[in-house]
């Protein structure tokens, strides 16, 4: 009940300070024109439609690649070392580098040095972009879940004889994916804007779409759409994490 | 020609960078026999069972399985560790696992059972550790005790050779020690080969065939438990022995 009064309260305050601002009316006509916005929609939704096509392929590719990279850096004894040493720069590089230089390298970068096979598509590249910098970021939330595994964990598995890769197949990772599911999904969500960004390579997603919109209308309204609909999608992504965050922590108690 | 020991340890030294944990071990076990590693915490018992399951690498010296060296690095370490068992004193159970699945996991994988006849025979099993209603529970629901006991189960599934078991009652409740030493008895009484580190000496007198008394990485008195422990002829194992039953632990 004081929730609910309050919530009132400090709306009414926001709104009111914004309405009485000098510039509000053309603020209001420029961004919030409401038929600007339902005559952009359209397009817009297409547009989005291939931005969720891009989440959903890069999430998987991501996942594979993250796995992967993991695996390697957590593989132990001397041998291994230039694997090692070669997944470490890679994690090191991807995570350092913003990732709309790592589109802007990608995406006009590798078609100019007209390799064959090389494809032109900014969709294709745009997404090969967001798999390079985020597998980083995955690769290092999977390697901290692998690392929680306690090692008797894994002297337990040996003891019963199995291998290495058993070990971790059966063993380590189904524990290290349960513990890491909310950082994945975090991660995951961020994804889910930062699609937005292949728009920089000319792909007609839902922010190029807008930014159309916008110049043939002279109106911001279509990128408050876009934005609008990117924070839709992202509310029940949120609540997964926040879900599966509390149920790897009344896990983690019941231990 | 005589049978090869069970088990057999040739001046096995391991240290961990200056620290020389075990310095020159040599031990025999034949089989059906159950033999019981004390001695203060450092002594040395667990990282000897542990060299002896392969867990750790060995800096020098032999262990021989049923006569085979098993510490020549050539050989396939997982190959040798599935005739052994090892139960551990934090039991070490799958969390993420039933208590079924726990104790078919190595039947299933590595010795392919089919799933069946793994289940079978661990039913058996956790009916024989007294746990056949907890079958399909998670090891967080278990005690102690409990898990302890299907953590042995676990270990027996494949029938090893040899049983390595340590300090299995050192991280229980007193009061659920009784039930986890009265199975290890059990098995001792059925012919298993058990090597066991252990502060019950109590369990130790009643048990053990021999009785190994390690001190600063080395067994300094080896024997009938009878002997070793009530007429040790070190003195080392004479203040250990003072020490632990004036702590009233036997």
């Amino acid at each position: 009940m004081v929730a609910l009064v309050s919530t009132v309260v400090f709306a009414v305050v926001v709104l009111a300070a914004a309405t009485s601002s000098p510039g509000w009316s053309r603020v209001k006509s420029s961004f919030l024109n409401l038929k600007v916005g339902r005559d952009s929609l359209p397009a817009i939704l297409d547009g989005l439609w291939l931005n969720l096509r891009v989440l959903i392929v890069c999430q998987i590719l991501i996942l594979i690649v993250g796995l992967a990279l993991a695996a390697v850096r957590t593989l132990r004894g001397p041998v291994w070392f230039p694997v090692r040493a070669l997944a470490t720069g890679y994690v090191d590089l991807f995570r350092g580098l913003p990732l709309i230089i790592c589109l802007y390298l990608v995406g006009f970068g590798l078609p100019g040095l007209r390799l064959a096979g090389i494809p032109n598509n900014p969709v294709l590249l745009g997404g090969l972009a967001l798999v390079l910098v985020y597998s980083a970021y995955v690769a290092e939330v999977f390697r901290a879940g692998i690392e929680s595994v306690h090692p008797s964990q894994i002297a337990a598995a040996t003891s019963l004889g199995l291998n290495y890769r058993r070990t971790m197949q059966l063993v380590v990772l189904p524990q290290a994916a349960r513990r890491v599911t909310p950082a994945l999904l975090n991660d995951f969500v961020a994804l889910q804007k930062d699609c937005g960004l292949i728009s920089v390579l000319g792909a007609v997603d839902a922010v190029r779409a807008a930014q159309i919109q916008v110049a043939g209308t002279y109106n911001f309204t279509p990128y408050v759409v876009a934005g609008l609909l990117f924070v839709a999608l992202a509310i029940p992504s949120a609540r997964l994490a926040d879900w599966a965050s509390r149920r790897a922590a009344t896990r983690q108690g019941a231990l | 020609m005589t049978e090869a020991p069970v088990l057999s340890v040739r001046g096995l030294v391991k240290s961990y960078g200056e620290r020389t944990v075990l310095d020159g071990v040599d031990l025999d076990v034949a089989e059906h026999q159950v033999v019981v590693l004390i001695g203060g915490s450092g002594s040395g018992k667990s990282t000897l069972l542990r060299c002896v399951d392969l867990l750790e690498d060995i800096d020098d010296g032999q262990i021989f399985l049923d006569g085979h060296d098993v510490s020549d690095p050539r050989i396939d370490a997982d190959a040798v560790r599935r005739a052994m068992g090892m139960v551990f004193q934090s039991f070490n159970l799958f969390p993420h696992m039933t208590v079924l699945a726990n104790v078919t996991l190595a039947p299933r994988v590595v010795h392919h059972s089919s799933r069946s006849a793994a289940e079978e025979r661990g039913r058996e099993l956790l009916a024989r550790v007294g746990l056949s209603e907890k079958a399909d529970a998670y090891p967080d629901k278990l005690s102690g005790g409990q898990q302890q006991r299907v953590a042995i189960a676990r270990a027996l599934a494949y029938d090893p050779r040899l049983l390595l078991l340590d300090e299995i009652t050192s991280a229980l409740d007193p009061e659920l020690v009784g039930e986890v030493l009265d199975l290890v008895g059990e098995l001792a009484e059925s012919g298993r080969t058990i090597v066991m580190a252990t502060h019950e000496m109590g369990f130790a007198r009643q048990v053990a065939h021999t009785v190994c008394f390690l001190d600063g990485g080395r067994i300094i008195e080896s024997g009938p438990a009878e002997e070793v422990l009530t007429n040790p002829q070190q003195e080392r194992t004479q203040q250990f022995l003072r020490r632990v039953t004036g702590a009233g632990r036997d």
